[in-house]
């Protein structure tokens, strides 16, 4: 065991845990942070996507010793801000969430595409969502999606 | 009692790796799907030590002819940066997903030893050196030294992959090719990294390299040599010989992703199209 401190949705936290027990486990199961996922378990899906130091990680992948010192934000987060905001009401207007499991992770990727590139082309929007898989397969609304947040949210990103 | 180390400095992690048996995690992308139990039950791990904080590892520096890329940094580092081939770029551009790129690392893809590790083509196209570091020496060994087997490699116990160093050149076509189930986050079926120097006309410098149709990377620098001097008007005629010889190294096998004959005709067709089209 040993105390891992790092910043989780702009809160310091310490726990005392094993530092090989996955991030995305210590989310859900430690924090009842449950708004990330668990689809694959192997980094295929996404579905367990989390912001660390502001890029795209699998939780699923990460042993959370590698999180001492770095700034997590997970879903819950993500929603509370006004660019997260921005991705919701778009998912929403296209009518990109149709089961909801990929939802958390493809809003953690949309936003992190839009950070590295406010003004993404369609192609740079399945090329940046490639890691996430939407079982529903509805990927042309989540791509518009992704489109009208980048519109909508003009200089939010 | 059971250690997991979390280093920060290089010292304190070649001291750890010289008197405790752990395994070594840098990104964890390959180790922590091996390892993984179910839902919130630990991954089986005896010790380990994790190095991803340790900020020595983590840079990309030209000195001179060479690249030296340090053993954490990321793969989405290494895409980002001005100094980084081309023919790595548009390796790692096709590699997993964005959000595997941004903690994945090459030393993970070779202390991980994969016959389909994505980078390591390329890593034996350019005779890499690998940088491998314990308490008590240092030495630079060729990738192909490194890697003997799937999953084996000739690292000591008490050794860490500090640096990649790759001897730039200046070729003047380079192609990768990756054949996957998909385009993301796929394990390959075949890959192949290629490179050609053309001047005049005349081949000066051309290599080839295969991934996932042996139980190590495939090159063979006896038939690249057959090629030096030639004209790109003499490929369609020494082509037939060159396959040939190719089809002589390989030797894939059969599995869940894919099978030897598939394998075997496209690493072929790969390098037929990339002659032809020289």
């Amino acid at each position: 065991m040993s105390n891992i401190t790092f910043t989780l949705n702009h809160n310091v936290v310490t726990i005392d845990i094993d530092p090989t027990k996955r991030l995305l486990d210590v989310l859900r199961n430690d924090f009842h942070l449950t708004g990330s996922k668990e689809g694959c378990g192997e980094g295929e899906c996404g579905a367990c996507a989390i912001l660390l130091n502001g890029k795209a990680i699998n939780s699923c992948l990460l042993p959370v010793g590698s999180v001492q010192g770095q700034d997590v934000v997970t879903i819950e987060g993500l929603s509370q801000s006004r660019q997260g905001q921005a991705l919701s009401d778009a998912y929403r207007d296209e009518g990109a969430v149709q089961c909801g499991i990929c939802t958390p992770g493809m809003l953690i990727a949309s936003h992190a595409l839009l950070l590295e590139n406010p003004h993404p082309t369609d192609d740079e929007i399945r090329i940046g969502l490639s890691g996430n898989l939407c079982r529903c397969t509805g990927y042309n609304m989540i791509v518009k999606a992704v489109k009208k947040a980048s519109e909508d949210g003009e200089g939010l990103w | 009692m059971v250690e997991h180390f979390l280093p920060t400095t290089l010292t304190e992690t070649l001291d750890i790796l010289d008197t405790n048996k752990v395994e070594i995690i840098a990104g964890g992308t390959d180790l922590m799907v091996q390892r993984r139990t179910w839902a919130n039950t630990l991954p089986k791990f005896d010790q380990t030590i994790n190095i991803i904080h340790v900020k020595e590892l983590n840079f990309i520096r030209q000195e001179g002819s060479k690249l030296h890329i340090g053993a954490t940094t990321s793969y989405t580092t290494l895409l980002q940066h001005p100094d980084v081939p081309q023919l790595l770029k548009d390796c790692i551009s096709v590699l997993a997903s964005p959000a595997l790129r941004n903690i994945a690392t090459i030393a993970g893809n070779i202390g991980n030893a994969s016959p389909a590790g994505d980078t390591l083509p390329i890593l034996y196209l350019y005779d890499a050196i690998i940088e491998l570091s314990s308490k008590h020496r240092v030495r630079y060994v060729p990738i192909q030294d490194v890697i003997v087997g799937p999953r084996k490699t000739t690292i000591e116990y008490n050794e860490l992959i500090t640096s990649i160093i790759l001897p730039l050149h200046d070729f003047s076509t380079v192609r990768f090719d990756k054949v996957g189930g998909r385009k993301a986050d796929a394990i390959s079926k075949i890959s192949m990294a290629a490179a050609a120097r053309i001047e005049d006309g005349v081949i000066e410098d051309i290599r080839f390299a295969f991934g996932a149709v042996g139980p190590i990377i495939v090159r063979d620098t006896g038939i690249e040599e057959e090629l030096l001097g030639r004209t790109i008007e003499d490929i369609p005629d020494v082509l037939p010989t060159i396959l040939s010889s190719i089809a002589s190294r390989i030797t894939p096998i059969d599995d869940q992703r894919s099978n030897k004959n598939y394998r075997s005709n496209v690493a072929l067709n790969l390098l037929q199209d990339f002659l032809l089209t020289l």
